[in-house]
């Protein structure tokens, strides 16, 4: 692909379009934490699905800013997932293994449902170190 | 027919047919007056004709002022009517291309959201054009179909492009058919109605201002 | 032939739960559910089996599975792809010849009444149907012959949907679309030229997750995709709001990134998921790249007059039928005052005169 490597592309960008969309996000985003606070209920808002410039979406990204946890899930590609400067908002970033991301989502939740333990996986993980105890001889260590 | 095929005729066949018919029977019915002539002036005149034509032209423009004082409202309201229309015909984008298409030049529009609601104002005031007309008894007496009929063709451009342009009633595609059939529709009627005072006015200023201006007299 | 459910197999592949939930966020978005519906996703992909799945690829060019295959593996159309069982695609199977229409009849005969059927390309009716064979077979009879034991038919592309290209003026092989021949069986219209990967992998995954297919509009296009017009979702509207408009490719305003009614968008018109979901991955969509769009996912694109013709122009050349008319007016109107001066001479002419005299007689 070297020919084609060697060709000068100049991305030209249409002047920059916020099309307004980001602020009422962050409406629905604030009546999300409203919720939350008084009803403990969570809430998810798919960005993917919402027609956003670039923009838009770096406007409301660095609105949102960056918190004090940072988490990184390797399921199936890696996941980034962000505490945002408002605590209770949270930021889902899923990549597939390819690093391309393919959706974003908004939680407005005490914990992003991602980073919970499944419970069937609390049984399973029981099982395997005790088997595993049990095959390196030292199901006895009290 | 669905609304893709009912939109596909109209700006095919349908713009066609309706386009012959009116440029057609425009020239029709204006050379059929043009053709009656007149018979000889042999008198003196005591002025210039073609003075009086072009002064009435312009003069015309405006009201008589007697005539505005005992009618403000219905006069305003016309002229709001009338420029209303030209501007939402003549200074849209997309209107503007079309007549671009054949004339070969365009000009400068305005901001679409500018149309939309100069076309809402033009609308009120065909309503209220209705209103002025059924509410007074001497105009509602003379009244005739063609008064109605006009009024209710050039109604539904305005009233289906508003509707098109801020995606009401029916899907984009279906409404865009429905303005495009209203115009042929205002097309096909126009030159066998009162309509055609769009091309006859200027006759009729110059022939009054004309027969004025020989004569002397005022028009 | 493997059995799994769908979160079996990917546990298979090594994925583990939370990379399943992630997968039911992905699926969810792609068929565009709200994430409120994700668990409900992820409890039906949870039992989903394989539907078996046979594809037949008619009068295309092949632009609709080079569109589905172009995304990267393993990626969630990817994944969804290989969770079907996918027992017939003559471009992209090994086998060939009898072979392959052989395992064809089989899967028919194995999955009757429950198969899905995946149509692309038109059906020529023309010349008996023998425009476009397969292994002898006129697309037409292998059309009927497989529909007759298919649970739902999906026309996948343009062409299958509407007729698309090859039924384009003047038509010569006579091509029509799916629906116009089987009318006993539901079907859904994914257009496009070609569809946006992820709109035929979205309507596969909604059959996987709810066992049917998704609602549909009056063009039986799935409406969650092609509910919406390409202007109402155009990044672009706020010039057209504004009344800038690009007059020419590469002017100012092209540059500047003005909307491209002039220059013949048919955004306002074309009901597709382009300008939200967009292509290549999300890259990108026409009117982005600076091309208005041609209206590829509705019937009779290719004869709506013209790429390149705004919304606002008809067909029609105006010039030459101003030009037309005109002189038909002006020569009936010509008419018209000869016939009227011959009336009125004629009446002169044949005035009777009366005397005062012929006038005391009667009296």
């Amino acid at each position: 692909m070297s020919g084609l490597d060697a060709i000068d592309v100049e991305v030209v960008r249409p002047m920059g379009l916020a099309t307004g969309n980001a602020l009422p996000l962050l409406h629905e985003i604030r009546h999300a934490l409203e919720r939350l606070a008084s009803t403990g209920e969570p809430t998810t808002i798919d960005l993917s699905s919402i027609p956003l410039s670039p923009e838009d979406r770096d406007e409301l990204l660095d609105t949102l800013g960056k918190g004090e946890v940072e988490a990184r899930l390797d399921a199936f590609g890696p996941s980034y997932i962000r505490e945002t400067a408002y605590p209770g908002v949270w930021l889902v970033q899923h990549m597939n293994p390819q690093g391309e991301e393919h959706s974003s989502l908004i939680e407005i939740a005490r914990l992003p449902s991602l980073l919970l333990t499944p419970e069937a996986d609390v049984k399973d993980s029981a099982e395997a170190l005790a088997d595993w105890l049990t095959a390196s001889g030292r199901e006895r260590w009290d | 027919m669905d609304a893709n095929e009912l939109l596909a005729w109209a700006r095919g066949s349908g713009f066609d047919i309706a386009l012959t018919i009116f440029v057609a029977g425009m020239l029709l019915r204006l050379l059929e007056v043009l053709a009656l002539g007149n018979k000889p002036d042999l008198s003196a005149p005591r002025g210039s004709g073609p003075k009086g034509g072009v002064q009435t032209l312009l003069s015309r423009n405006l009201p008589r002022k007697a005539v505005f004082d005992r009618e403000p409202l219905r006069i305003i309201n016309g002229y709001v009517l009338h420029i209303g229309f030209f501007i939402v015909l003549f200074l849209y984008g997309p209107h503007i291309v079309l007549f671009e298409s054949f004339l070969g030049f365009g000009w400068p529009g305005l901001p679409s959201g500018v149309i939309d609601a100069v076309g809402a104002i033009t609308i009120l005031s065909l309503i209220a054009a209705l209103v002025f007309r059924l509410n007074n008894k001497v105009i509602r007496f003379i009244s005739t179909k063609d008064d109605y009929v006009a009024w209710a063709v050039t109604l539904l451009p305005l009233l289906t492009g508003y509707l098109t342009y801020n995606h009401l009633v029916a899907s984009y595609t279906m409404m865009l058919a429905l303005h495009l059939l209203s115009v042929e529709l205002l097309l096909v009627v126009a030159p066998f109605t009162k309509l055609t005072h769009m091309f006859s006015f200027a006759m009729a200023r110059w022939y009054q201002g004309y027969q004025a201006g020989r004569r002397g007299v005022e028009s | 032939m493997d059995d799994l459910t769908l979160s079996e197999r990917l546990r298979q592949r090594g994925v583990s739960r939370r990379g399943f939930m992630k997968f039911c966020a992905a699926t969810a978005s792609m068929m565009a559910l709200p994430p409120i519906m994700i668990p409900k996703v992820a409890a039906a992909l949870e039992q989903a089996r394989r539907p078996s799945v046979i594809w037949l690829s008619f009068q295309e060019c092949t632009g609709c599975t080079e569109s589905l295959t172009r995304s990267h593996a393993p990626t969630i159309e990817g994944l969804i792809f290989d969770h079907i069982s996918l027992d017939y695609h003559h471009t992209l199977q090994a086998a060939a010849g009898d072979a392959a229409e052989h395992a064809r009849d089989e899967a028919m005969k194995k999955n009757w009444g429950e198969y899905l059927l995946v149509v692309d390309g038109s059906i020529p009716l023309g010349e008996n149907g023998n425009f476009s064979t397969i292994a002898g077979i006129s697309n037409l009879e292998m059309l009927k012959e497989v529909a007759e034991g298919a649970a739902a038919i999906i026309s996948v592309g343009t062409c299958a949907a509407f007729g698309g290209l090859p039924m384009a003026n003047p038509n010569p092989t006579g091509a029509v679309s799916v629906s116009d021949i089987i009318k006993d069986k539901p079907i859904v219209n994914v257009p496009g030229c070609p569809p946006i990967p992820t709109v035929i992998t979205g309507v596969l995954a909604h059959f996987l997750t709810f066992g049917r297919l998704p609602e549909l509009d009056h063009l039986n296009r799935p409406k969650v995709f092609f509910g919406q017009n390409i202007h109402d979702r155009c990044y672009r509207r706020p010039f057209y709001e504004r009344g800038q408009f690009a007059e020419t490719f590469d002017d100012e305003g092209a540059r500047k990134g003005w909307c491209l009614f002039k220059l013949g968008c048919k955004g306002p018109t074309t009901y597709n998921a382009c300008a939200t979901a967009k292509w290549n991955e999300g890259t990108s969509f026409p009117i982005e790249a600076g091309h208005g769009c041609i209206g590829c996912s509705e019937p009779n694109f290719w004869d709506a007059g013209g790429f390149y013709r705004a919304l606002s122009l008809p067909h029609t050349n105006v010039g030459e039928t101003i030009l037309t008319a005109g002189a038909a007016g002006i020569a009936i109107g010509a008419a018209a005052a000869v016939l009227n001066r011959k009336r009125k001479s004629d009446a002169v002419d044949n005035r009777e005169t009366i005397t005062i005299k012929d006038l005391s007689k009667e009296s």
